[in-house]
């Protein structure tokens, strides 16, 4: 009776300092957290449509879009985020689209945790910049030889269930944004 | 000192005991995840060794292994935590493999065979010892990988791109290529200071 009461007590002990320590660290770091991840949705705006001078956020039916303005303070586009199962786990992404919904304007990849080094790619340059300018009238589609068709990229050596999880998320979230943008 | 010392070389983690696989052939496509997750581990092992080696005699013996796991766990939290607030990339780089330090057998081994049994400054330099060998090896593997398989070295390209990228390199099939050679090097050598 008395070891028990005695392991009780330890192991209680112990996960109190614990999630005591725990909540410290988290209570420290949240707000640097959430500061990055908005910081990182604005900046992948950006950086994924240069004239974009101005970024505002509205609410469709529920759903949150980024509408970009210029320097002359006219629409230029909408961006969007799409979230969705990828290799590993989920994968976040911001899509940037015209504002007649024709083609994407680029992507950017906002969180992820494919493998490092294969699916992890989908976050390089030579990947990201294939959605530039992709028709967007008809699903996007991804091949694993030479890209024929104005709505197809090519996807990553070693890496295809990454690659087709992209076109994927983007093509869900293009399909609900659809009705909702274009009357 | 040798408790130092042996981690280094002697019973090195990765290359003698052949434990931690799951990270050491994962995140080693480059040199800086490499030893990102090595300064990952130190850190993890070191407090957690501290804090299994303070409190080893008020612990008692049949939930040791929950205790630790729990002092584990902890100090793993608040790496990633970390990792998220001060390295984004970084940290988006390492992805799920942060977390699963917990699970990493070197801790708990080094928590069940070493601090629960020796004093702290022991326990101390044992973990320093195996979390630098750890984070050598993985350097090593990291480095070989990235050369190899994608031409650079933290990031900077070193071979002339007349070089084709081995892809193997990359792939989770060369780090088991490339692990198995270094613990063939490690035997050699072994075997010739006999």
């Amino acid at each position: 009776m008395r070891d028990n009461i005695k392991i009780v007590g330890v192991l209680t002990i112990v996960c109190l300092v614990c999630a005591l320590f725990l909540s410290l660290a988290e209570s420290m770091a949240r707000e640097k957290i959430n500061y990055n991840e908005s910081k990182a949705v604005k900046k992948a705006i950006f950086d994924i449509v240069d004239e974009c001078k101005d970024v505002k956020e509205v609410s469709i039916k529920g759903t949150k879009i980024y509408k970009l303005f210029d320097g002359k303070n006219s629409l230029i586009g909408y961006g969007f985020l799409a979230t969705g199962e990828g290799y590993q786990g989920k994968i976040k992404i911001m899509a940037v689209t015209d504002k007649d919904f024709n083609k994407l304007l680029g992507i950017e990849i906002i969180s992820s945790q494919e493998t490092p080094g294969l699916g992890a790619k989908i976050n390089e340059g030579f990947f990201k910049n294939q959605f530039r300018s992709l028709n967007i009238k008809v699903p996007i589609e991804y091949t694993k030889s030479e890209v024929k068709k104005d709505n197809q990229i090519k996807a990553i050596t070693g890496a295809t269930i990454s690659s087709k999880s992209v076109v994927n998320i983007l093509n869900k979230a293009i399909d609900e944004l659809k009705p909702l943008l274009i009357k | 000192m040798n408790n130092f010392i042996k981690g280094l070389w002697k019973e090195h983690p990765v290359l003698r005991q052949l434990l931690g696989m799951c990270p050491t052939l994962a995140v080693t496509t480059t040199a800086l995840n490499g030893l990102s997750m090595g300064c990952a581990v130190i850190f993890v092992l070191f407090f957690s060794s501290l804090v299994v080696s303070l409190i080893k005699r008020i612990v008692p013996h049949q939930v040791r292994i929950a205790v630790y796991t729990v002092i584990i766990a902890t100090f793993v939290t608040i790496v990633d935590i970390f990792f998220k607030a001060q390295f984004p990339k970084i940290s988006e780089q390492l992805g799920p493999y942060v977390p699963l330090i917990i699970v990493n057998c070197i801790i708990l081994g080094r928590c069940e065979a070493f601090a629960s049994r020796y004093s702290v400054k022991d326990s101390l330099f044992d973990a320093l010892g195996m979390g630098i060998g750890f984070t050598w090896g993985l350097f090593i593997l990291g480095t070989v990988r990235e050369v190899l398989g994608s031409r650079t070295f933290l990031g900077i390209e070193i071979l002339p791109s007349s070089f084709n990228p081995l892809v193997v390199m990359v792939l989770p099939s060369g780090a088991f290529l490339v692990l198995g050679f270094m613990i063939a090097a490690m035997n050699k050598i072994e075997e010739r200071s006999k």
